[in-house]
């Protein structure tokens, strides 16, 4: 084979593909093969780098420039000038969201050099669709060494050594979950990845799939060796087709190369992968849904005990563990669980996966040491808040977690600090409000997501939300009634203490969390009838100030024929007839028109 | 390919990251002047020696990389030669014909080709 003198690794996760690398790849081809420089240059599709908010992106090697936002019509002059000449095409170079400087190597992007890549070290680095890939990282090493050099048991050991805790949401120790497991009798066992990633605002799972597939495997094959399992099952929602795509890709050819299959590198180990497409439920997230879905039942909780670690998947013993966890154990194994549990705090180890949505400059994925303080997160890497705003809170955990104020920015991330703060760590969702969130209408959302997703098994969850809902929706309206929040606070206790299942036990924390911090925006909403963030359309109205000119361009575009006014008068808006749409202000050229 | 054991996970390892060594920093570099003068000069043909030369005696760990014009346009086309803590060699004119000599003497064997050199650039370091 010829030497290649470059590398251009294009991202094809599903956010680039949505915003276009696809055609960008496509393009480059094209240029590269007129250009007669096919032969010494490789192009490369990669997994998700985490920062899909700059996307499409390229990387070139071996200078490692970072090119964003890369369309069809800019890939000419990358070739003519970066591939042919040497130079960098700076108008395409990442600029810094808080000093606008450009940034010509990867590495040295703020949103990348606080990061600690652990579990997303491949993802945009190899290429996903090749084993020979992963292996040249140093992948199936872990695998080797566990089953070539170590028992069952010492597996086990190990894996509790490190003290990784279940990266899902529930944070319990993923070495006691396996030994309950592998203590359990009976020949037949499975191991099960929980790919059924629900919460609004995350993705880590989605990246990882796509990016590093044979990660998850490998973590999953020594988790089998572990515990005795033979078989196993990914239940990954049918929403990532590319995940299932590239996953189903990597499981055969890790069946080729004899790493999955029968007698694993020529031992008794013998370990087979199935796929299970998920309908997209949010509860079958839950483990025991999750089972019951892929026994063919509808995906509905049971009681616990008894855990799936002594009956699960048809009624055999299961370990069921989270993508990102798995995704944890083939570095563990590569380099003893004593250097692994240097990384993070006392009691939380290693690295976490949050991904940064909402208000925030760089959406994407940050991958950091437990401990580091939410401020790091959201101001050094995530690049602060967009548009200049001031920072309100953030939700983390999702529709299940709560959200974290100002005042506590500065709190350790870990499980407990975070339990302590009355949120959670949860799959690792941040989304990052501003000043302009109204927080009852926040809990609104979060509690219309779990309301819609309930299964309706249980009545405090099925009519507990559904209530909480109400009442909700009734304060955001204007109808709020003194009495409410206290009656709010006692259906949310007895959600918490009397649902089935995870999903409902947590379902009310949005609530009690912006209750807790934001209690006086609650009640400006109910005794002031006013929303302090002028969100809530029921509280406010428009008006035009004395700025306006009477260009008339709001009246172009008022759907209700609301504004009147001469031209080059100052217009004025009917308060009856206006349906608080918001399409004037955003039209006007002259900022004349206010919310209030 | 089928693994059974370490050795053959290893060996499939060692193939993979010769294939994308060029995805990590190399301190040792050829550097080929490109810009128009150097193009015009037949610095792609002198690229195209360079990646022969290099792929005939399996250097992976080399950098190839391209610059700017110098504004020693005269001298073109210009290939400089990069080693770890040595000082930075051009050469230049260079015809394909002399790539596999400055390869073979410099770059890997340390041997200054010194009836090619226009100038040098001490080691920072």
């Amino acid at each position: 084979m010829a030497l290649v003198r470059a590398h251009i690794l294009i991202c094809t996760g599903t956010g680039c593909t949505a915003s276009g690398a696809k055609d960008v790849l496509a393009k480059f081809e094209q240029e590269l093969k007129a250009k007669k420089l096919w032969d010494e240059v490789s192009v490369v599709e990669t997994g998700c780098h985490g920062f899909c908010e700059a996307g499409p992106l390229v990387i070139i090697y071996p200078e490692g420039t970072f090119y964003t936002r890369v369309k069809v019509e800019d890939v000419a002059e990358i070739v003519d000038e970066h591939i042919l000449k040497g130079r960098v095409v700076s108008r395409l170079l990442f600029k810094e969201p808080m000093t606008s400087q450009k940034v010509p190597n990867y590495s040295d992007i703020a949103f990348y050099k606080k990061q600690h890549r652990l579990v997303l070290g491949n993802c945009g680095h190899i290429n996903p669709d090749s084993i020979e890939e992963y292996i040249g990282a140093e992948g199936y090493e872990g695998l080797a060494k566990a089953v070539l050099t170590m028992t069952p048991e010492q597996v086990v050991e190990e894996m509790k050594k490190t003290g990784l805790r279940g990266r899902g949401g529930g944070g319990f120790p993923t070495g006691m979950k396996w030994m309950f497991c592998a203590k359990s009798p009976g020949p037949k066992k499975y191991v099960i990845c929980n790919a059924d990633e629900g919460d609004p605002g995350a993705f880590m799972d989605r990246s990882l799939l796509e990016g590093d597939p044979h990660a998850i495997l490998e973590g999953m094959a020594i988790c089998a060796y572990a515990i005795g399992a033979d078989e196993g099952y990914i239940y990954c929602r049918a929403e990532y087709p590319l995940a299932i795509k590239r996953l189903k890709q990597a499981i055969t050819q890790a069946e080729e190369a004899g790493l999955l299959g029968k007698n694993i590198f020529g031992k008794d180990f013998s370990f087979t992968l199935h796929i299970k497409e998920g309908a997209g439920a949010f509860v079958c997230g839950e483990e025991t849904a999750l089972m019951a879905s892929i026994e063919g039942g509808r995906g509905m909780p049971r009681p616990r005990p008894p855990f799936p670690a002594v009956k699960g998947l048809w009624d055999k013993p299961t370990n069921i563990n989270n993508v990102e966890t798995f995704a944890n154990v083939p570095y563990i194994f590569r380099v003893g669980a004593e250097e692994y549990a240097k990384l993070g705090t006392e009691k939380s180890k290693g690295t976490k996966v949050f991904a940064l949505t909402g208000k925030i400059n760089n959406t994407g994925l940050a991958e950091v040491p437990m401990g580091i303080s939410m401020r790091e997160i959201i101001f050094d890497i995530g690049g602060g808040i967009m548009d200049g705003k001031k920072f309100k809170a953030v939700q983390i955990g999702g529709p299940s977690g709560g959200c974290i104020p100002e005042q506590l920015l500065d709190t350790p991330v870990d499980y407990d600090s975070l339990i302590a703060a009355g949120a959670m760590m949860g799959s690792g969702g941040l989304v990052v409000m501003d000043e302009g969130t109204c927080m009852v209408d926040v809990a609104k959302f979060f509690l219309n997501f779990t309301q819609s997703e309930s299964c309706g098994k249980c009545t405090p969850c099925r009519e507990g939300t559904k209530r909480m809902l109400e009442m909700l929706i009734d304060i955001t309206e204007g109808r709020g009634k003194e009495g409410d929040i206290e009656k709010l606070e006692r259906l949310a206790k007895s959600i918490k203490a009397g649902a089935l299942c995870a999903l409902g036990q947590t379902a009310p924390n949005p609530v009690l969390s912006t209750l807790r911090y934001f209690r006086d925006e609650y009640e400006a909403h109910i005794y002031e009838k006013r929303c302090p963030a002028n969100v809530c359309t029921a509280f406010i109205g428009y008006k035009i100030t004395d700025k306006c000119v009477g260009c008339g361009l709001c009246k172009t575009v008022c759907p209700v024929d609301a504004i009147s006014g001469e031209p080059k008068g100052k217009h004025t808006i009917d308060p009856e007839k206006c349906i608080k749409c918001g399409a004037c202000m955003v039209k006007c050229p002259f900022k004349a028109i206010i919310r209030g | 390919m089928a693994i059974k054991s370490l050795e053959d996970l290893r060996k499939i390892k060692n193939e993979s990251q010769l294939q994308t060594k060029a995805r990590k920093n190399n301190d040792t570099q050829v550097i080929v002047g490109m810009g128009t003068c150097g193009i015009a000069a037949g610095a792609r043909e002198v690229m195209a020696a360079v990646l022969e030369e290099l792929s005939k005696r399996g250097l992976n760990n080399v950098a190839v990389l391209q610059t700017g014009c110098i504004g020693m346009c005269q001298k073109e086309p210009l290939l400089d030669i990069v080693r770890p803590g040595e000082d930075r060699v051009t050469y230049g004119p260079v015809y394909p014909a002399d790539v596999p000599r400055i390869i073979a003497d410099h770059l890997v064997n340390g041997i200054i080709v010194e009836d090619l050199v226009v100038a040098k650039i001490p080691n920072k370091e």
